[in-house]
């Protein structure tokens, strides 16, 4: 099983529709495969061991993935943000890697000893060098390295095989499903899971992708009209500051929006229910382990939680619905035992789109072949998945476990806040402190004290943060995660300056 | 044969390949116009089969065909003009229940 193989089918199935691009230059899908096999062509004369993406998304990105994919080798797309050093170090694992790079980032990749071209020049040489036929490839190789966000440790090297996410594909995608007219609309950077998952699923299903390079919300509500996107995915800070425009906030050709890579915020989402009524919302959950989505809260759940009078029903719009049909999940507690359904422990799964192998470290999986994800959840009555924060991000205030996103989610839930979080503080009497940092809504103020005393009574004394920050914003990587080491700094800062 | 999952397997009678998606424990017998179907590694090695005029209903790119109380789904990856049979039966075509697309 190979990627390749789903680009040789849609090429096949669908070699004149559109694919790649907007409607003024898109790519078609025997053009891709062409610029594919192009690229595949340059990557075995330059004897390169992999293609390092080190650019914004554009046509280049599958292009790259594809022609990674026909000459045997990984794609390592690789975060364009990350600092100098963590760069080095992170480069210095593909020292035999072809390079792309946005001029800005050229300096790092010339700096690691590797070729570097840009976007642009990448095309125009797999357009130069399109060969008659390709030889088959070697696909026992990885497919894709993704490089963990390392928001709680060092980056790691997720080792995708083409066997994982072909099967991701094959389990969820119907093949050419697509109406002839539906266009994607990505603004995800390339680096993340889910930009290489949409480029496959999209391909297979026929549907034309469009790319952001730098996401503002004006930018992606004046591309979802212009090149009337039927499909996007966001994370949520993006709706978030996309339902924050002031002005025209229509967007008459969407059908599907589908979200995910953080927890969307209750009051965010029945906004955009409310705002946008003909749309349908999909919250997608995964991991870059998993070769993305691992349970799908579906349309018609979104309709049924929110029009619903059973708090049971209606709390699953926070929930990250239902573990797809290939993928087995177990919560287990901290031995290792199965619990049973409604008690909250580490969520681990299997499945032939989970990847079982970080580069350099080794497995992945435990004996019967189950992934630890570290993410802390439960199952409801009915199978609807609840996610509950990162076991890395578990408070220890003196012998007792505290999950922040309990915290979180009764400060969420206070009518004037937009935003919170919930840390552990270093402290010489408890080992940790627990204390927030919340983001008011727009011309609200909240007073810390009458905020603790509102914690206190929804949960207890011990789980009440000691201090409560007001912010203006929180610190985010840009596909939305909460960098909580940043905000430890931050509240310690605030601490000693007052 | 034991067919695994991810395995491709070729037609030995026209150009029909196929992706195991679904598989079952023990051996069945797939064949494409009448004729074995083999693991597409080995096709090259694996004599041309005879067509049987009677199982050349052919299929379709992209589409399931799967026997649900066997266990066994295949992909069509290349199309053709066999029949895709297993122990004998042609195999019928899989209703499409697509998942929402969340990416």
């Amino acid at each position: 099983m190979n990627l390749t193989m789903v680009l040789e089918m849609a090429a096949e199935g669908f070699g004149d529709r559109a694919v790649v691009g907007r409607r003024a230059d898109a790519l078609t899908a025997a053009r891709l495969r062409d610029l594919a096999a192009g690229g595949a062509a340059k990557v075995r004369e330059a004897g390169a061991d992999a293609i390092v993406y080190l650019a914004v998304n554009g046509p280049a990105f599958p292009v790259a993935l594809f022609a990674a994919s026909l000459a045997g080798v990984p794609l390592v797309p690789v975060n364009y943000r990350l600092g100098a050093d963590q760069l080095g170090q992170l480069l210095a694992n593909h020292p035999r890697a072809l390079g792309i790079a946005d001029p800005a980032q050229a300096e790092a990749l010339t700096a690691a000893g590797l070729s570097t071209r840009t976007p642009g020049e990448w095309l125009a040489e797999a357009a130069a060098t399109v060969p008659e036929t390709v030889d088959p490839a070697d696909t026992e190789v990885p497919a894709v390295i993704i490089y963990t966000s390392g928001t709680t440790s060092k980056p790691k090297g997720v080792v995708l095989r083409h066997e994982n996410l072909a099967s991701y594909v094959l389990e969820t995608v119907e093949f050419a499903s697509a109406g002839e007219h539906d266009t994607a609309l990505m603004s995800v950077p390339p680096y993340h899971i889910a930009a290489v998952s949409n480029v496959l699923s999209n391909l297979y299903a026929g549907r034309r992708v469009v790319t952001l390079e730098a996401f503002t919300p004006e930018r992606w509500l004046s591309t979802v009209r212009e090149e009337a996107v039927t499909n996007a995915m966001v994370v949520p800070t993006m709706l978030a500051r996309v339902l924050g425009v002031d002005g025209d906030r229509s967007v008459p050709s969407l059908k599907s929006l589908a979200y995910g890579g953080a927890k969307m915020p209750l009051k965010v989402i029945e906004r955009a229910l409310r705002e946008w009524p003909h749309v349908e919302f999909v919250n997608a959950y995964g991991l870059t382990e998993t070769s993305s989505t691992i349970s799908v809260l579906g349309p018609d759940e979104h309709r049924a939680a929110i029009s619903s009078d059973d708090a049971a029903v209606r709390a699953r719009l926070e929930s990250a619905g239902k573990v797809v049909p290939a993928i087995e999940m177990e919560i287990r507690d901290e031995d290792g035992e199965v619990l049973p359904r409604g008690a909250s422990g580490r969520i681990w799964v299997r499945g032939n789109q989970v990847s079982s192998e970080y580069a350099g470290l080794g497995s992945s999986v435990d004996e019967r072949g189950f992934f630890d994800t570290r993410d802390r959840g439960r199952l409801d009555a009915e199978g609807f998945l609840f996610i509950e924060g990162r076991i890395d991000d578990t408070i220890i205030r003196g012998a007792e476990n505290i999950a922040p996103a309990e915290i979180e989610d009764v400060l969420l839930h206070h009518p004037d806040i937009d935003d919170a979080v919930v840390v552990g503080v270093p402290d010489d009497e408890w080992g940790q402190r627990i204390e927030a940092a919340v983001v008011p809504r727009s011309g609200t103020t909240v007073d810390g004290a009458a905020l603790r005393e509102y914690v206190r009574e929804r949960l207890r004394g011990s789980k009440t943060p000691d201090y409560i920050a007001t912010w203006d914003e929180l610190p985010r990587t840009p596909t939305g995660k909460i960098l909580r080491r940043d905000v430890v700094r931050d509240l310690l800062g605030e601490r000693a300056a007052s | 044969m034991k067919p695994r999952v991810g395995q491709t397997l070729a037609s030995t009678v026209d150009g029909t390949t196929v992706i195991v998606v679904k598989a079952p424990d023990g051996d069945v017998t797939v064949t494409c116009g009448g004729a074995a179907m083999v693991d597409a590694k080995a096709k090259d090695s694996a004599p041309a089969g005879e067509a049987d005029p009677a199982q050349m209903e052919g299929s379709q790119l992209g589409k399931r065909y799967a026997d649900d109380e066997l266990g066994l789904e295949l992909l069509v990856t290349k199309p053709g003009q066999g029949t895709i049979a297993v122990n004998g039966a042609p195999l019928p075509l899989k209703d499409a229940k697509p998942l929402p697309a969340s990416d």
